[in-house]
């Protein structure tokens, strides 16, 4: 593999050495800055969606009944009380938030932009340019979708899936009016921001490698980036394409997802010779690989985690590294398992069925292998520690729940209810969200040159880690009970009757969850102020993010990285210390 | 606070295991299976949850065993410094591939049944889905749909015979909805201008609710219908009580191709 020569700050440092306020902080061509402006846009937006999703729980334990506080934010004409195609509303909004505006972008766009070039050792992004305009192609999709709430008809209410003809013809809801165009072009928007990032991230890490640092010897973190990247360059264009489609079904009256004599609500008559189904099958085809998208550099985050806490080298990289390029490569083959019920040949759904099981093997080795980096390990308890070691936890939930809906029969009765609710919210929430947090506490030091507060970073781990089990776990016994999502009032229906009082107990451990993320806050912006200083290497970790300044100067490295070896030697016998940096020259270990 | 954290931990087996054992007693479960084909589907999802259960539990106990034994501040013993095991990851990528498989291949007969093999026989009824109702239609004396004495019901109400095979089709005239009957493990989304088919056999009498689960609007939670099963002589008095209902009130028979 050919790396890159010394010569490349050199190369790269003519686009900085600007003192303008603007072009530092806002217009800047700094990886770390375009992470920076990704983390703090993402997690306002998160902040938001957890406020759209306490309107979904406010109306399931209390239907009807007007909503304090937030009502006025959320249906404010209505007097707080929350209307159907509110509801409707809602759910779409929070799904498309915490999809598209947080998980995603914070991921590749926030730790991604921050960390590839920290972590493999370039000054900066292969194209600064092109990964500055990856963080402003944000902002049309913020103004639309944010916008779209104050459109006549409200934002989309067709679910983040979009499903036609009820996202398609404008009758079919209120949302369907305007809310659903500007939802297309804001989706739209952060793909073209995602493939931008895509294209940096491959190149960055193919090209821009230190001396030394070979494919094999690049963190779990970067390889996670990586197949992201190429996860989301082979996806992508599909929804795009499908993004289009639908905009010209809604706009040109063309009809590719309208079934002909299609109509609602006294719409005009669909001119038709199009099949809803084709949508889900395009959607599916980039939402699934979506979904590995969404966890992929999370697994990537908690492998360095656990490794670097449990002092001892990461067990199985090689099998990682296989494992999620599998992952990978599955994913692009297992999007039926979303249309088992659609309607979708049955004989499919045998295939989609087999696939489907088969992607739940490498997650399997994952978890192996991660339980086999604690095992003989000496497990230091750092805040950052316990939100890695709960998304091992809980990504055995999430994965195992999966089974379920893989099997084609039981999704018969599961589809569709709060069992695959329950499942991907153990994925995304008490998963990616946690190794979110444990990135957050771990990098921090990085990012800011401060350490945030451990105990306080225990408080806000042990309330989160118990009250979102209280939250997401009985999820699946309303969904055995057959309790289907986006149903703003289930209770009217003789199987679901005796559900409210479940509901109103996990309603009440989400808005306990939501505010007292509060903590996290008030550390975060605290710690970013008034913490201690961290110094270059405040967990003792190999990587070699660790050995620049904290935070990292404009080209992040004040000496030229040359790599001796992975990232996870740690408790190496070559060395007396417990770790052994990847920048370390073996004639320079301390020998015992 | 020695050791604390794995205790935390640990109380996610506890918590879930106690989570799906107390369900049952305030009556959260499974609902009330009346089909003939629910038992399967009901005992397939058993056999996973007892697998699954059972791989969290062991996975689950080893994650807390681990974190309480090799925590830093009581475990005495040097690092293991190991990057892994060969002879492991074979052994922990083998054994899941064929547990998969084997679970896949185990479904593969019920979804045959339930999906590819219809009941040679007429139509029974007709079922459309459209914002927010479930309209249904009847053949009618003659057993043909789209004739003159077809019975047309847009109450939302469902009447079908006990004990028998019943081979419904079912579209949308608009949106996409879903046709789930949670008592019967019935569930299909009805897509406009695609007519599927459907069938199941109910082993008990009564009325169980039909729900929307696919959204379809803003109406999506009032989507209720109630499909009631008769047997055989109630169900055609029933349905020649429509057929006389229907002529006295001359309600059109819509024309439809």
């Amino acid at each position: 593999m050919s790396t890159v020569t010394s010569d490349t700050p050199i190369a790269h440092g003519e686009h900085g050495h600007t003192s303008s306020f603007l072009k530092t902080y806002v217009f800047s061509l700094d990886h770390k800055i375009i992470g920076m402006q990704f983390l703090f846009s993402t997690l306002i937006w998160f902040s938001i969606g957890g406020l759209l999703a306490l309107g979904i729980r406010w109306q399931l334990a209390y239907p009807w009944r007007p909503m304090p506080i937030l009502g006025n934010l959320l249906a404010a004409n209505e007097g707080g009380q929350i209307a159907p195609e509110n509801y409707t509303m809602l759910v779409t909004m929070h799904a498309t938030v915490m999809i598209f505006f947080v998980i995603i972008p914070i991921l590749a766009g926030a730790f991604g932009n921050f960390l590839i070039p920290l972590m493999i050792g370039a000054d900066d992004m292969a194209v600064p340019v092109l990964n500055m305009l990856s963080y402003w192609f944000m902002w049309p999709a913020f103004a639309l979708i944010g916008g779209s709430f104050f459109v006549e008809g409200g934002a989309a209410q067709g679910g983040w899936t979009s499903y036609p003809p009820l996202s398609v013809i404008r009758e079919a809801a209120p949302g369907s009016f305007n809310g659903q165009t500007l939802w297309l072009m804001g989706v739209t928007f952060v793909g073209i921001s995602s493939m931008m990032g895509s294209i940096n991230y491959m190149t960055t890490i193919i090209q821009m490698r230190a001396p030394g640092m070979t494919m094999f010897r690049l963190p779990m973190t970067i390889w996670g980036m990586f197949i992201t990247a190429i996860l989301q360059a082979f996806a992508l264009p599909v929804l795009t394409a499908a993004g289009f489609m639908q905009l010209a079904d809604r706009v040109l009256g063309t009809g590719f997802f309208l079934a002909e004599g299609a109509m609602a609500n006294n719409s005009e008559m669909a001119s038709g010779g199009g099949q809803p189904l084709l949508w889900q099958h395009l959607f599916w085809f980039y939402s699934h690989p979506a979904v590995y998208i969404m966890i992929l550099p999370a697994m990537g985050m908690v492998s360095d985690i656990l490794s670097t806490f449990a002092r001892k080298p990461l067990f199985g990289y090689k099998p990682m590294v296989y494992s999620i390029s599998g992952i990978a490569g599955l994913g692009f083959i297992v999007w039926g398992h979303h249309m088992f019920v659609s309607g979708m040949n049955p004989m499919l759904g045998m295939t989609f069925m087999v696939s489907t099981m088969m992607i739940a093997l490498p997650s399997a080795i994952k978890t192996f292998n991660w339980l086999g980096t604690l095992w003989g390990g000496k497990i230091q308890y750092t805040t950052p520690m316990l939100f890695a070691i709960s998304f091992v936890s809980m990504f055995i939930i999430g994965g195992l729940s999966g089974v379920f809906m893989a099997a084609t029969p039981v999704d018969i009765f599961i589809h569709d209810t709060y069992y695959i609710v329950a499942h991907f919210h153990y994925v995304l929430f008490c998963g990616t969200a946690m190794a979110v947090f444990g990135g957050i506490y771990y990098w921090f030091p990085k990012m800011f040159g401060r350490m945030m507060n451990d105990s306080w970073g225990k408080v806000h781990f042990t309330l989160t880690f118990v009250l979102m089990n209280c939250v997401f776990y009985p999820m699946h016994i309303l969904g055995m009970q057959g309790f289907p999502r986006r149903l703003a009032d289930p209770y009217h229906y003789e199987t679901f009757k005796n559900l409210l009082p479940l509901n109103m107990f996990i309603s009440w451990c989400a808005f306990i969850l939501v505010g007292i993320q509060i903590i996290f806050v008030i550390n975060f912006f605290g710690s970013m102020f008034f913490g201690p200083r961290s110094g270059r290497n405040p967990w003792k970790a190999n990587g070699l993010e660790w050995q620049a300044p904290s935070p990292p100067g404009h080209c992040n490295f004040d000496f030229q990285p040359i790599i001796y070896r992975g990232p996870y030697e740690y408790g190496s016998p070559e060395t007396q210390e417990d770790y052994y940096p990847q920048t370390q020259p073996p004639w320079e270990a301390t020998k015992s | 606070m020695n050791r604390f954290w794995s205790f935390l931990f640990l109380l996610v087996p506890i918590g879930g295991v106690a989570c799906f054992v107390a369900a049952p007693y305030f009556n959260i479960w499974l609902p009330r299976d009346v089909s003939e084909h629910g038992r399967t589907i009901d005992s397939l999802f058993m056999f996973i949850l007892y697998l699954t259960g059972a791989v969290f539990l062991v996975t689950e106990m080893v994650l807390f065993y681990f974190s309480w034994k090799y925590d830093a501040n009581t475990n005495q013993e040097p690092v293991k410094f190991s990057h892994g095991s060969h002879a492991l990851e074979l052994v922990w990528t083998i054994l899941p591939a064929v547990t998969l498989l084997f679970i896949a291949i185990y479904q593969m007969e019920a979804w045959a049944a339930a999906k590819m093999h219809p009941p040679v026989m007429d139509i029974t009824c007709e079922v459309t889905g459209r914002q927010f109702n479930w309209d249904f239609r009847y053949p009618g004396p003659d057993n043909e749909l789209y004739t003159e004495d077809d019975l047309v019901r847009t109450d939302g109400k469902l009447f079908l015979p006990v004990n028998e095979d019943v081979l419904l089709k079912i579209t949308s005239a608009d949106v996409l909805h879903s046709f789930f009957l949670p008592n019967l493990r019935i569930k299909q989304d009805v897509v406009p201008g695609m007519d599927q088919q459907m069938w199941f056999k109910s082993k008990k009498t009564g009325d169980f609710d039909i729900v929307c689960a696919e959204l379809c609007g803003w109406g999506h939670y009032k989507m209720k219908g109630q499909v009631t099963f008769l047997p055989r002589p109630e169900y055609e008095a029933k349905l020649a009580a429509f057929g006389v209902e229907q002529n006295t009130m001359r309600v059109e028979v819509p024309e439809e191709e």
